[in-house]
This record gives structure tokens, C-alpha cells and sequence, in this order.
């Protein structure tokens, strides 16, 4: 590559050509502070408007100063970083930004971890000089999210999440001058758009302004009301996360410390999704091999390619945007719905209680978790399978709240009986976990062979849309992968034409699957954490002892006690589900 | 428009004079001549070079030179290329682009095809106000007539060139003159500007090379191919050629478009083509390039009018806009004014734009309303200054401009808004003071009942006095008074 040689702050550096300011001075350790820019490395997402104009520097030559995020570097370039002209505007327009942003810090969810809040102490803020208008819009609680407008500073990375990653567009710039916000179709609420909830927008977000609903409140007072028997469910990714709220390295696998944690809250039982994602596996993995053996077999009705159906944002996804599809994918419920529905339906009789004296909580990497817990069909006589979902951060809330010393934890094993699980459960929380997971069952279901191995590597990583031809003994199986919903929808527009080769797809929305998914720490952008969170997923698997999902002794049970066979009757009215034709006419609604 | 020996009518030349929806009329003044001579000399580069020895520059404000920026576009090798006329004028008081569209729409049309033959596009799009339905209209017939007579379309004049224009429509944002911003609108995008590079000729309206230019711009072309460079770069000065047309208005006493020589002075066009200040008042300033231009004091009155000069003076070019102030404008209140229009017409993507005017403004809105400080004066400069190297696109450099060069030339009328609290030019409603001469008044009680505060107080046949802290500076009082005794201060 083409090299070319500039001066920054009197330093000679030299980078590859269409290099931009902001990373060549990051290579020789010059930190220039920026707000809107956003970029996850490896992970096709780029938010580059050049709008904030924090990032602003002196390019000798020039009349301007010129924004580092976006201006190339050219040969023989000399950059200012910090000069007084610079300096003194960066700080001018800081305090026109704060002159717009409430002063509410001290109640703000994301105090202590805002960008706007850091650039503030880091330019040393002390008053606003400038006082006027500020901006007035309602806050809006929506199933998984809070908008808070008045704190928006016109980043645009929510919007660039929404259209360019999710294709969902249900976030767009509105009006303009000092009134332009980001805003929905009409500045209707979240519900009444096509939003999935997936919780990007909140992951990229560097203020208050987009940020989960919070359940913490009510989980304290389910756990406090001694009428109830709380239980909680922990999905995968969790736990190769959480520990980076408590200072540890990314990619930590915390789950015997995420296990005492949750007992010392005071949860009653404390169980593992992981559980009911090797039951995931036994129903889709059926019903997966049930359809290909019908296509085998000459029938022409059988709908394939199957689509996983684990991710709740990928479910409304289809639901709004493809819902002429609805009945290509697999029936199955995802695992925390199967974890509800197994707590309220078979362990709550099994200690003797009545359904509605169970609460059962989630700990979902996931807001779009919080959507799909509070969804109709969950829900018996009004009570829901799954009473309260909440994310990694908001554990993390509730440990630190509860004077949890989180890194002095003695490792806990999960409870029995909804506790054990396989390797095969925790790689759910990456792209690609579920399908590969689904392989090595079926692989032994149709040959009846074991594993030759048990690492489908061919299924692993982060590119965007991934294919694979699994060869199961002789049955070429072509699967595809695909996380982000921008990745889906080209999948999906592949099966509507007809051209589509595959005979399994995986859909995550997040990137990299739910390891980054919209409840999980902020990761500000750095995508390292994201592999590093990614490996753990792997390394955690490797260190199960059992790895298939059909060897998790505790399932097998619960089909010779309770269920029967995979996709039999009971199965199907406690584990399968059906969808809807959600395509969205956009309602005015005014309220 | 009082006509004058000082004006030379180029990008005008047809307007007046030709009937619009008659391609005939057009025809018959060498109209298209232009285009066949460009077609058939089958000389891309050579028209190009025609153009860039002309001297011509923008006329949309930027004022860069046309020619080279046609030889940029042509340079670009794509599958498809565009040439875009910019028709979103929107310059308070400004008309130029919709006189030569609704009084000479082939002239931009023919333009537009020799823009699309020597760049190599096919192509071309007129982004066009919704607001200029007769513009509008007439385009659409001149287009029609052109391409009955094979002077437009596919296959014009047997040459086997085909160039094809069709309409976008603006919703009358400013910031859509902004070339990036007027091609997102074009796409159906928001209309917001982007960092350039890239530049449209690399990268514009659908991702392919582009060329953006202004209508008047565009009116100037067939005038130098059918007469030649040297005549066009004979006018003018030595680097601003040609002519342009100004929208004159304010306190002058013939108020209209003009098209004059560049190196024109600003004397010539206001005492001798607008004949002189309304009134025979004191002229006080002249503000040129609209929103984004600045005010310009007796002291430049004469100085030759190109775009260099008027940079250099502190103002712009811009597109065109002339407005003249006498003695009893406000000068605070002419900043206040601009800004005001450029925080309605800010898109809101870039900090220093969105926030910084509406902070600009509400500091001058401060001031004018007599609660301003020596320390707002500061936070004035300085914002203005950071608004201008840091904002995003034209709008913002350039809004700043009203208030900067009305610091440089009328500092003391802020002196006087804020330590004296006194308008200078009695204009500011807020500090007004309406005052009662003991000396004059008879106690007839007329202003007292006129009043509709209760401000006025005084015993009848005795003096009356008004109450400062009542008074809402209505000036009913004034109007009443039938022996001046109340006057402003």
C-alpha cells in the first residue's frame, strides 16, 4: 500500500494512503477526542458525519479547521492538534453542545459511563457561557427502550445502526436547525414503528438519551415479597461479559461468580438458559431434520430453507419486513420463552406452587428480550411466562447496589434441574452458535454415528453473511449464517426469489450475535472486546464436559418424565410458537 | 428597472425581450446556435477550454471556475454522468435564477446539453423550488418544445447525442443550494450536506460524477460559445469576468435586478443605477451575499465589485443579493435579522451551526432588547469566529458573516446597545424612550387617554411625564400628540 509521510504536533508519521487525521495521530499516541465518530473495526458499522466537529484540527493551508475523523491525509500535510485555535474552538463548541443537554448527570442512566460527560471533565469544563433555549421532548418508555431526546446530541449513530447495519430504518433525522433530533416515521413512539428492539442504538449511544427500560426496581420487590419464589434464568452470553462491570478483563468467563451473585441477591432457584437452549436444540433440531428428510423425500410443500428463531429482534424483524415468510421459520420458542414456560408449567408444580407465585427473571445480553417476554402469546390468563428481563449492565446495577464484592466470589454451581447444560447451549451466544449446535445433534440423530469432530470451525467467525456445507454422512447440508439484520435481509431476499441454496439459516441481529448484544456493556466502540468476548464464548464450550446438546442428561429427563418426544404434543403446546403478519401501515397516533 | 448604459445584459440578454413559452422567440436570437456549434465542432476539450478562458466563475456564490470544474466532471470515467442545474435559490430578496427561468428557460436548458456533451453525460436534472410554480411551468414547455424539435432528447440534431433533463423539486431549504446536500435531497435523503471529499464530480447525485452548476451560471454559456472567450473575459476584472446580476433593494430609490460588469462599483450601482438612497437620506451600508455575506460601510463605495474584493472587504459575492441601509437602520438589528434566517434554515447536522446560530441569535436578540453585556460582546466574537472555522458546509462558514462584519464597521452601535442601552438608530423597540417636553406639552391628557398602559401621568393643562417602567414603547402617545411634544430619545 502506498505510504505517505505528514507532520502532526511536529512529529513525523507515516501512514497508508486515504489514512484518515484521527488515526494517524492515534499511531504516534495522540489522542484526538471525538463524539459523534464511531467505528466497530471488523464489524461493518461507521458512523463518519463529521457532525459534531469536536474532533476539529488545524491543516496548515487551509482556511478551516477540518475535522481529523473524516480528513484524509495527504503528503506533506502539517497538522495542528493543539494549538490555540483548536483548543479554544473544541472547548466553544463542547459548551454549545452542553449549552443544549440537561444538567441531570447525577440521575442520568449513563453517568459515569457518558462520552459527553468524559469529554466535559476531560476539557475541564466548569460553566456554560452560553444560556437559551434548550430543547423539550417528551420522553418516551417503549417495551425495551427509553428515548430521552432532550439528551440526543446528534451523533447519528442510532440512525446509522438502524438503516445502514439493521435496514430497519425506524430512526431517522427529523426537521431541522436547532429543532432536528432523531427521531421515528412522524415522531411516532418506538411501539408504533418498525423498530425490532434490538438495542443497538442504545449500545452505540454515547449520552442518555436511548437507553434500556429499567426492571431492577421490580426485581427487588419480587425478590422481597416472600409470597413469591423467584427464578432466575441466565442466557450464555452473560457471562462472558459481566465481569467487565466489576474491572476485569474482556473475555472473563464469570459464570460460578455470576452464580453466587445471584443467590446472594436472593433468588430462590437460580438456572441457567443455557438449559433450555440444549432444549432448543432437541425441537429445532428435529423439526430440522424432520423437514430436510420430507425434501429428501420428494415433498414439494416442505418449507426450507429453516430459519432459527432464538433472536427476538430477527423474530419482529421478519414479522414487519418479510412477513409473507412467516412460516419458514422454525416453530421453535426461544430459549428464555422455553425456560418460562418449563418454570410455570412443570417446575412450579413440581415444588407445589401455583404459577402465579413464580416469578421468573431473565438476564439477557438482549433488550429486544424485554419486547418478547411481554408478547400476548406468553403469556397464560395474563401472566406471563417470563415476568421481568433484564440486561448484563442491569445485573451489574443490582450486584454493585447490593454491596456484592462481584471479583471476591467463591464460584456456585447452577440449581438442579433447570441448570445443567452442554457446550453445545453456550456457544448460543455468538453468530453461528446455534446452528452449529444444531448440526452436531442432528449429525448423530441421522447417521447414528458419533461425532467425528465436534468443532464445526467452518461455522465460526465474524464476517457478516457466512455459508457452509456440512457433509453428514454423505447429506450435503448447506447452511448460511447471517448477523446483523442488514445480512438477513439479504438472505431473505434470496428466498423470495427463489435463489436461495440453503437448507439452514441462522439469523442473529447484533453483531457478532449476542455477545454484543444491546443489554451487554458498552463496549464505546471497540470492537476488540467484542472478539475477546467471542473467544470466551469458544473457550467456555471447550470447557463443558459434555458438548451436544442430546447428551445434557437433564433433557433427557424432562422428555421421559414430562414432555415425551421432541416435537410431540406436549412440546408443541409449551415449546412452539407461530407468527405474525406485523407488516407495519405506520398509524398516526397522537398522544 | 431603470435602464442604464452602466448595465451589460448577458445572462439576462433574452429576458424582456423574448416570449418564454415560444421556443421560436428564442430561436430566432441565435438561441441553440450555441449547441449545434458545439455539437458539431464534436470538440469536448475544446468547449471545455472555450469555457476556462472565459474566465467564468459560479455564480452561486463559491465562485469557482466553471471551466475547470467541467473538466473535473470529464475527467471521471463512469457508466453514467450528470449535470445538475441548481435552481434552489433562496436568498432573502433574491429573484436572478427565477427571472432567467420564467424570462429565458432555453438559454439554461441549452447550457445544460453543452454542459452534458462535454462532460459526457446523458443526463440532466433541474433542482428547482416548489415554490416558483411559473419557473416551473415554463420550463416544462420550454423542455417539451426543445425536444419536438430533436434540440433536446435522444438523438439531437442527428448527431446521435442524447441529453434528457427532468425536474427534481425542492421544499425551499436553503441549505439545498449546498451541492452535496442539494444531491441527497435529489436521492430522496435527507437534505443535509456531507464532508467533501468527495467532490459530486467524483461522487455525486446516485454515486456517479457529477456536475452542479448555477442557472445563472448556466444562462452565461451559449453567450461565450457563440461570441467567444475573448469577448466575455474582455468584461470584467482580471480574475472575476463577466457580468452578474444583483438583486437591488432597500433605502435606493430604483430597487430591482441589475446585471452590471464585474469592477463595478458600489457607488455606480447604487447613486447612478439605483439613483441614489431614499428620501436623500445618509447611506449607511450595503449588505452583499445575502445570509452569508457581510455589510459594507462608505469606505468600500469604491471599491471595483468582484469576488475577490469582496472577500478581501469582509463580505461575499454570494448570489446576488444587494440590500442598502441608510441612517436609520439598526445595524445589530441587521445581524440579528440574517441569523435569524440562518437558524430556521440550519439542516441541525453539525454542532457549531445547529447551536451556534441559535446562540448567536439569542445573544443579539439580548442585545437588542438593552439587556446585553460587555461580556456577551465577547462570547459574540469569539462564537462567531468558532462558528465559522468549524461549522460543516457553506451555511454555517459563512452565517456568522452578518455579525462579524457589523462588529468590524459598526462596533460602537453594540457599544451603544450595551453600555448606553441606546439604539442609535432609534429602531430597537426595547430601547426606545419615548420622552415628554415640558417645554411643548399643554396637558391637553389626548396621550395620557391614548395610552393603553396607563404610562402617562399628569394633572390636566399641566405637563404630563411617562413612566419608563410602564411604557411598552407602543408610540401611540406620539401618534396623538398634536403639539410634538413627545419625541424618542
Amino acid at each position: 500500500m502506498e505510504k505517505i509521510k505528514l507532520i502532526i504536533d511536529n512529529r513525523e508519521v507515516s501512514v497508508p494512503k486515504s489514512t484518515t487525521i484521527l488515526k494517524a495521530a492515534r499511531e504516534i499516541g495522540i489522542d484526538i477526542p471525538t463524539l459523534c465518530y464511531f467505528e466497530l473495526e471488523g464489524l461493518n458499522i461507521h458512523n463518519k458525519p463529521g457532525g459534531c466537529r469536536i474532533c476539529v484540527v488545524e491543516v496548515e493551508g487551509r482556511r478551516n479547521l477540518a475535522p481529523a475523523c473524516v480528513t484524509e491525509c495527504l503528503e506533506g500535510m502539517v497538522v495542528k492538534t493543539n494549538s490555540i485555535r483548536v483548543l479554544n474552538s473544541r472547548r466553544t463548541v463542547l459548551e454549545l453542545i452542553l449549552s443544549d443537554h440537561p444538567a441531570d448527570c447525577l440521575v442520568c442512566a449513563k453517568s459515569g459511563n457518558c462520552e459527553l460527560q468524559n469529554l466535559a471533565v476531560r476539557f475541564g469544563v466548569r460553566e456554560i457561557p452560553f444560556q437559551g433555549e434548550q430543547s423539550c421532548y417528551k420522553v418516551e418508555v417503549s417495551p425495551s427502550i427509553v428515548r430521552d431526546m432532550n439528551k440526543c446530541v446528534m451523533c447519528r449513530r442510532c440512525e446509522t445502526v438502524c438503516n445502514d447495519f439493521q435496514t430497519v430504518g425506524a430512526l431517522s433525522a427529523i426537521e431541522r436547525g436547532f429543532a432536528s433530533v432523531v427521531s421515528t416515521a412522524f415522531n411516532q413512539k418506538l411501539s408504533y414503528s418498525n423498530c425490532t428492539f434490538c438495542g443497538q442504538c442504545v449500545a452505540v449511544c454515547p449520552v442518555g438519551a436511548l437507553v434500556e427500560v429499567d426492571h431492577t426496581p421490580k426485581i427487588i420487590r419480587a425478590i422481597a415479597d416472600e409470597k413469591k419464589t423467584v427464578v432466575v434464568q441466565v442466557a450464555p452470553a452473560v457471562r462472558v461479559a459481566l465481569g467487565e462491570e466489576f474491572g476485569m478483563k474482556p473475555g472473563s468467563i464469570v459464570t460460578g461468580k455470576l452464580t453466587a451473585a445471584l443467590k446472594a441477591l436472593g433468588f430462590n432457584y437460580v438456572f441457567d438458559t443455557d438449559w433450555s437452549a440444549d432444549l432448543t436444540i432437541m425441537e429445532e433440531g428435529t423439526e430440522l431434520i424432520d423437514r430436510i428428510t420430507k425434501f429428501l423425500k420428494g415433498d414439494k410443500e416442505v418449507k426450507l430453507p429453516l430459519l432459527t428463531s432464538c433472536c427476538p429482534a430477527w423474530v419482529n424483524f421478519f414479522e414487519y419486513h418479510f412477513p409473507e415468510l412467516k412460516e419458514i421459520p422454525s416453530t421453535a420458542k426461544s430459549p428464555q420463552q422455553m425456560f418460562g414456560a418449563i418454570a410455570k408449567n412443570y417446575f412450579a408444580d413440581k415444588i407445589g406452587i401455583k404459577r402465579e407465585d413464580m416469578i421468573v427473571v431473565s438476564v439477557m445480553p438482549c433488550l429486544a428480550k424485554k419486547y418478547e417476554c411481554a408478547r400476548e402469546e406468553f403469556k397464560t390468563n395474563g401472566n406471563p411466562d417470563v415476568d421481568y428481563s433484564i440486561s448484563t449492565r442491569e445485573l451489574a446495577a443490582l450486584i454493585k447496589q447490593a454491596n456484592i464484592d462481584f471479583n471476591s466470589l467463591e464460584n456456585v454451581a447452577f440449581d438442579s434441574p433447570l441448570g445443567e447444560s452442554s457446550g453445545a447451549a453456550v456457544i448460543f451466544g455468538t453468530t453461528g452458535g446455534v446452528i452449529e449446535a444444531a448440526v452436531r445433534t442432528a449429525y448423530e440423530v441421522i447417521t447414528k454415528k458419533p461425532l467425528p469432530k465436534i468443532d464445526f470451525t467452518e461455522l465460526r467467525g465474524l464476517e457478516g453473511v457466512r455459508a457452509a456445507t456440512i457433509d453428514v454422512d454423505g447429506l450435503k447440508l448447506n447452511i448460511g449464517i447471517a448477523h446483523g439484520l442488514s445480512n438477513a435481509r439479504k438472505l431473505l431476499n434470496e428466498i423470495k426469489e427463489g435463489k436461495s441454496q440453503f437448507h439452514a439459516i441462522e439469523v442473529m441481529a447484533c453483531p457478532g450475535g449476542c455477545i454484543d448484544g444491546g443489554g451487554q456493556p458498552l463496549h464505546h466502540g471497540n470492537s476488540d472486546i467484542i472478539k475477546a468476548r467471542w473467544e470466551a464464548i469458544y473457550e467456555a464450550d471447550r470447557n463443558m464436559p459434555i458438548r451436544k446438546s442430546h447428551e445434557n442428561p437433564s433433557i433427557l429427563a424432562i422428555y421421559k418424565e414430562f414432555l415425551g418426544e421432541p416435537c410431540g404434543h406436549k412440546s408443541h403446546e409449551l415449546l412452539h410458537t407461530h407468527y405474525f403478519d406485523k407488516a407495519k401501515v405506520i398509524e398516526i397516533k397522537l398522544d | 428597472m431603470a435602464n442604464n448604459k452602466k448595465q451589460i445584459r448577458i445572462a439576462l440578454r433574452n429576458c424582456g425581450f423574448i416570449n418564454p413559452e415560444n421556443i421560436g422567440d428564442y430561436i430566432a436570437r441565435s438561441g441553440y446556435a450555441a449547441l449545434a456549434s458545439v455539437l458539431g465542432a464534436n470538440n469536448p476539450q475544446n468547449s471545455i477550454d472555450v469555457i476556462k478562458k472565459s474566465g467564468l466563475r459560479g455564480r452561486g456564490g463559491g465562485g469557482f471556475p466553471t471551466g475547470l470544474k467541467w473538466e473535473i466532471a470529464s475527467k471521471n470515467h463512469a457508466d453514467q454522468k450528470y449535470v445538475v442545474c441548481n435552481a434552489d435559490e433562496g436568498d432573502p430578496g433574491a429573484f436572478m435564477d427565477r427571472s432567467i427561468l420564467e424570462g429565458d428557460p432555453h438559454s439554461v436548458l441549452e447550457a445544460m446539453a453543452i454542459n452534458g456533451f462535454c462532460i459526457g453525460a446523458t443526463k440532466g436534472l433541474i433542482y428547482i423550488r416548489a415554490e416558483y410554480p411559473l419557473a416551473i411551468e415554463r420550463l416544462l414547455i420550454a423542455i417539451n418544445q426543445a425536444e419536438e424539435i430533436s434540440v433536446l432528447g435522444n438523438n439531437i440534431m442527428n448527431t446521435g447525442f442524447d441529453f434528457n433533463i427532468e425536474l427534481r423539486y425542492g421544499a425551499g431549504a436553503f441549505v439545498c443550494g449546498e451541492e452535496t446536500a442539494l444531491i441527497h435531497s435529489m436521492e430522496g435523503g435527507r437534505g443535509e450536506p456531507t464532508f467533501k471529499p468527495p467532490f459530486p464530480a467524483q461522487e455525486g447525485y446516485l454515486k456517479k460524477p457529477t456536475n452542479v452548476n448555477n442557472v445563472e451560471t448556466f444562462a452565461n454559456i451559449p453567450a461565450i460559445i457563440l461570441k467567444g472567450w475573448e469577448w466575455f473575459s474582455s468584461i470584467g476584472t482580471e480574475k472575476s469576468k463577466g457580468t452578474k446580476v444583483f438583486a437591488l433593494a432597500g433605502k435606493v430609490n430604483n430597487v430591482g435586478l441589475i446585471e452590471v460588469p464585474m469592477g463595478i462599483t458600489l457607488r455606480e450601482v447604487i447613486y447612478e443605477i439605483g439613483n441614489g438612497i431614499v428620501n436623500d437620506k445618509n447611506f449607511k451600508a450595503v449588505q452583499t451575499g445575502g445570509p452569508s455575506g457581510g455589510c459594507l460601510t462608505e469606505k468600500f463605495l469604491d471599491t471595483p465589485i468582484d469576488y475577490d474584493n469582496l472577500i478581501a472587504a469582509g463580505s461575499m459575492m454570494g448570489s446576488g443579493g444587494m440590500i442598502v441601509m441608510d441612517e436609520d437602520d439598526c445595524m445589530v438589528s441587521v445581524a440579528k435579522f440574517y441569523l435569524d434566517f440562518t437558524v430556521e434554515e440550519s439542516c441541525g447536522k453539525c454542532a457549531p451551526c445547529r447551536i451556534g446560530n441559535k446562540r448567536l441569535f439569542e445573544l443579539l436578540e439580548k442585545i437588542t432588547e438593552g439587556k446585553g453585556t460587555m461580556e456577551d460582546l465577547d462570547h459574540l466574537k469569539n462564537l462567531s469566529k468558532v462558528t465559522k472555522d468549524t461549522a460543516l458546509c457553506g451555511l454555517g462558514q459563512t452565517s456568522p458573516n452578518p455579525v462579524l462584519s457589523t462588529i468590524d464597521n459598526f462596533w460602537n452601535e453594540y457599544l451603544a446597545h450595551v453600555v448606553d442601552k441606546k439604539c442609535p438608530a432609534g429602531q430597537c423597540k426595547a430601547l426606545k424612550c419615548y420622552i415628554i417636553d415640558t417645554e411643548q406639552c399643554i396637558g391637553c391628557t389626548v396621550c395620557a387617554r391614548a395610552c393603553p398602559v396607563g404610562a402617562i401621568k399628569g394633572e390636566k393643562k399641566t405637563p404630563h411625564e411617562i413612566s419608563q417602567e410602564i411604557c411598552i414603547k407602543c408610540g401611540a402617545c406620539m401618534e396623538k400628540c398634536k403639539f410634538n411634544a413627545i419625541s424618542i430619545k
